[in-house]
């Protein structure tokens, strides 16, 4: 943004003189503060909308939700003022804490996901048959609503019918009720991300990947460099910024996941081993009415979903805003 | 000479076996990753019984073509593909105007507390929508407009700040000197914008449009908070009802087939502008 101010004053200062030769004696800068004023409004006009957008559906909000946090409310009544205990009965809430245990279980997939996408991205920088297909396939989970999703999966990890089971069985093995098993539900969810999320991160990968100059790898490979220390000593080094990009998105995204569980455990599940903390959120102000409380929870939520999104911003080079 | 002829050949020979070997496992890959959708295609085939027959049938005998006949008689998959247009499209098309304009006025024009403005947004980005939920509801309910598609609408036309800011980015590679002259040949800023900002980020544009209208189609988590009514509610609320209902009598096919639906639209947008919207989310990750 730096670079706007030179050429936009030099332009507007020649404008300015051409003003100033025409009217004999003008002071010269005159016309080109008018001009500064008129532009000054159009630019605010133009952001006008998300600015007022961003004080009624965000900041607002964030204010509202602060004092709510503080108050026993049922959404509808008057907001009785109940100081910290929203906070205090939270640290002894079980249920919540077993929701934050699952949100955090849930991360697991983000390495699992990380470390096939990019052996995928590998595989598919070789000159092979059909790589367009093959990305298509890959992509196309990544496209899918989660609903229809979610669906799907909640019927392929049904026990007896199911496709997973089907297909366990086919190789021999007796798979459990995956989605009314308490052990089997949370890794079941983290198979369905991963399998959703692919094709993304492989997408990303690929072309991280692609960006390696080739000389490098090949003035590697003449100095004896095997494949795994070209790996090692290269393209994971070269790749870090889309690795870290990916990782702190993915923590975003997926400490927010509620329809997945909403749609396949509509109870949250056995002993409520599938309950996200947005879905325990949900539940507690939308199905019991405890606005005030929930509103903690989301508050919580919120702090920790700001301070990563905080160290992708403070840790990511390419992410810094130039600012004046 | 000889020598180095053999390594030639036994190097070209072992990048064969392991292109080879390479090509069999992402195909297997690729499998996995398209059976559970053909599995699901195919379950919308069946009939009820063969749904639950054990050993499973993978193709069904006689394709039961009529379950995406029945499916719309006493459903809302049509009302519910009518309010999810409406919400996406009218969420993208004037959002995306309210963002062009946004990220000109700020990336190329003189704004006024352009840094408070610039970080306030950014702040904007941070706080994740489960924290606002609460409070835009109650919002939203004081109003009186729940159960309809404004609060699935209006917030959004004030625009993304996410957009913004790529919009931002991409304008910055716009020479300056391009509105200078624009401006001393008297174009008010509204003609810059729309004949010559606009036509050039036209791309930028495009590939937020994309992604964007994807994500509004697949949105479920504020449609499930707003919309009560059946006839009111969007295409992914519809079916995620339709699976419960449905689900008690066990008619499987019909909810696999509602959802193979519902994902139809998305799917053919996707293989038509397959390379523009892989190309746009390449690059919106290599931007961060």
């Amino acid at each position: 943004m730096t670079s706007t101010a030179t050429p936009a004053t030099t332009g507007l200062a020649t404008a300015a003189r051409m003003k100033g030769a025409r009217r004999k004696k003008a002071p010269l800068g005159e016309g080109s503060s008018r001009l500064h004023r008129s532009e000054q409004k159009w630019a605010l006009a133009f952001v006008a909308l998300p600015v007022l957008g961003y004080l009624l559906f965000i900041l607002y909000p964030v204010l509202f939700a602060l004092y709510a946090s503080f108050t026993r409310w049922n959404g509808l009544g008057a907001m009785e003022f109940i100081g910290l205990q929203n906070y205090v009965t939270l640290l002894g809430d079980e249920r919540f804490h077993q929701s934050m245990w699952n949100t955090i279980f849930y991360l697991l997939g983000i390495p699992i996901g990380l470390a096939l996408a990019l052996a995928l991205a590998l595989a598919m920088n070789r000159r092979l048959v059909g790589l367009t297909v093959f990305r298509t396939i890959y992509y196309v989970p990544v496209i899918c609503s989660i609903a229809a999703i979610a669906i799907l999966w909640q019927w392929a990890y049904n026990g007896d019918f199911g496709l997973v089971n089907q297909f366990l069985a086919m190789i021999g093995i007796d798979g459990p009720n995956w989605l009314s098993d308490a052990t089997w539900s949370k890794p079941a969810i983290v198979v369905m991300m991963v399998w959703k999320g692919l094709g993304y991160s492989m997408l990303l990968y690929l072309a991280a990947i692609q960006a390696v100059p080739r000389s490098l790898l090949e003035a590697a490979e003449l100095d004896g460099a095997g494949a795994w220390q070209r790996f090692r000593a290269i393209t994971l080094p070269m790749v870090r910024p889309v690795t870290f990009f990916l990782v702190v998105t993915q923590i975003i995204a997926s400490a927010q996941i509620f329809a997945e569980i909403q749609i396949m455990t509509p109870g949250g599940g056995p002993e409520y081993s599938t309950a996200s903390a947005v879905f325990h959120i949900w539940r507690q102000a939308f199905q019991y009415q405890q606005m005030g409380y929930a509103t903690s929870m989301a508050i919580v939520l919120g702090i920790l979903i700001f301070i990563i999104t905080l160290i992708q911003f403070r840790l990511n080079k390419r992410n810094s805003f130039v600012l004046d | 000479m000889s020598s180095t002829t053999t390594m030639d050949l036994s190097r070209t020979a072992r990048t064969r076996i392991t292109d080879t070997v390479v090509w069999i496992v992402l195909a297997s890959g690729a499998i996995f990753m398209l059976a559970p959708l053909l599995w699901m295609l195919s379950t919308s085939l069946k009939t009820q019984l063969e749904v639950f027959a054990l050993p499973p049938v993978w193709i069904p005998e006689v394709p039961q073509w009529d379950t995406y006949v029945r499916m719309w008689e006493n459903s809302y998959i049509l009302s519910g593909f009518a309010n999810s247009a409406i919400v996406t499209f009218s969420v993208t098309i004037l959002g995306t105007l309210t963002c062009s304009l946004a990220a000109f006025s700020i990336a190329k024009m003189r704004l006024p507390y352009r840094n408070a403005i610039f970080i306030g947004l950014l702040t904007g980005i941070m706080i994740p929508f489960p924290t606002l939920m609460i409070p835009q509801f109650v919002i939203f309910a004081r109003i009186g407009w729940v159960d309809t598609l404004l609060p699935l609408i209006v917030p959004a036309v004030f625009g993304n700040i996410i957009v913004i800011f790529f919009l931002r980015q991409y304008l910055e590679s716009v020479p300056n000197s391009l509105i200078e002259a624009a401006k001393i040949d008297g174009a008010s800023f509204w003609q810059i914008f729309w004949r010559m900002i606009f036509p050039i980020i036209r791309p930028a544009v495009a590939a937020q449009f994309i992604l964007w209208f994807m994500a509004v189609w697949n949105d479920y988590l504020a449609p499930i908070l707003y919309l009560r009514t059946p006839e009111r509610q969007t295409l992914q609320v519809v079916i995620a009802n339709m699976n419960v209902q449905y689900a008690t009598q066990r008619d499987y096919p019909l909810i696999m087939g509602a959802s193979v639906v519902a994902l139809l639209p998305i799917v053919v947008v996707f293989l038509i502008f397959q390379r523009q919207i892989i190309e746009s989310i390449a690059l919106t990750g290599s931007k961060g």
